[in-house]
């Protein structure tokens, strides 16, 4: 009788949860995110371009793409490091696996170009 | 004994199955009609007193949103920009006219985000976290607001058994771990996935969400 109960409330909850698989591999990105803002000396720039590079072969090894933005974030972390060449072959990674990105890879690009010359 | 077993299994059943209805069909109307397929998440304005609130937010919004299908802008990416652009706060951020993040950034919808409540409070015997966040989702060239939601969970803990001795002990224990361990990312990550897939009010199927998928 208490087996009985208690399978049937399992049923009933798991119908209204949501349990599928995600369609991207997700690893360290929002963690880092996380960090940068509440223990930044935990994800400087450096550690977090080591992550998210063992994370895209991670991904590749499972045959999921990384999620949007996973690749722009990477750019970034290069070009606070003053990698520019890195940088910008992220963030036109961005822009071919997601074409939504052009328009701000090209505002990143732009005022990455007025700071070159300004340097 | 079996009738009062059977009367409150009926009973807790009734309430379970209630749980996942809401009544009233949302409207969906100006979303169909306006189809996204970008979504820029805004750091969000913060009413509570934990300060570092909307940045744990914003690094649990990204994955639901585009598990669901949308193309979601890179959250820290927008920040950094923003605050190299003369915007060092959020405020100064969601005060930006709509149009102008379309020009810039290109965003199909901006998803605006207001924090009630967020944080860890300590009773005697327990303590609780609770996160709970407003958003809207809102059309970067009619300025129409396509979808809403509340995000909220709570997690109580310390209430164990054991008597008051045990309670107490255990209110203590849970508070001292609480002080190492944030749970605010968890719970803030479990109200976004509920509230964007609610099946009743949630987020409707962005362009890459994959086929067989519910709504």
């Amino acid at each position: 009788m208490k087996k009985i109960f208690v399978v049937l409330l399992v049923v009933l909850l798991s119908a209204c949860a949501n349990t599928k698989p995600n369609q991207y591999y997700w690893g360290n990105y929002e963690n880092l995110i996380y960090k940068m803002y509440n223990k930044p000396g935990d994800a400087d720039p450096g550690k977090q371009i080591q992550l998210l590079t063992e994370d895209l072969q991670k991904a590749q090894a499972k045959g999921k793409p990384v999620p949007p933005g996973f690749h722009a974030h990477l750019g970034l972390m290069y070009a606070m490091l003053g990698n520019a060449a890195q940088s910008q072959v992220a963030f036109e990674q961005e822009k071919t696996l997601f074409p939504e990105a052009e328009p701000l890879v090209s505002s990143l690009m732009d005022k990455q170009g007025k700071e070159a010359e300004g340097k | 004994m079996i009738k009062i077993i059977k009367t409150s299994m009926v009973l807790l059943i009734a309430i379970v199955i209630s749980a996942c209805q809401t009544t009233s069909p949302y409207d969906y109307s100006k979303l169909q009609v306006s189809k996204p397929r970008s979504i820029l998440v805004l750091p969000p304005m913060n009413d509570s007193v934990e300060v570092g609130a909307p940045y744990t937010f914003l690094s649990t919004i990204s994955k639901p949103l585009a598990e669901k299908g949308y193309y979601v802008f890179p959250v820290a990416v927008i920040d950094t920009f923003m605050k190299e652009n003369g915007l060092p706060t959020p405020a100064e951020m969601n005060s930006v006219p709509i149009a102008k993040l379309r020009d810039t950034i290109g965003a199909d919808a901006v998803l605006y985000v207001h924090i009630h409540e967020w944080g860890q409070s300590y009773q005697v015997l327990s303590s609780t976290a609770v996160t709970k966040a407003y958003m809207k989702l809102v059309d970067t060239r009619t300025g129409e607001i396509l979808w809403d939601t509340t995000a909220f969970a709570q997690q109580q803990s310390g209430d164990g058994g054991g008597g008051l001795v045990g309670a107490l002990v255990g209110a203590l224990v849970t508070q001292i771990m609480s002080d190492a361990v944030d749970h605010t990312p968890t719970l803030s990550a479990s109200a976004n996935d509920r509230a964007i897939n609610d099946m009743n009010r949630g987020l409707l199927n962005g362009p890459y969400a994959r086929s067989g998928q519910s709504k």
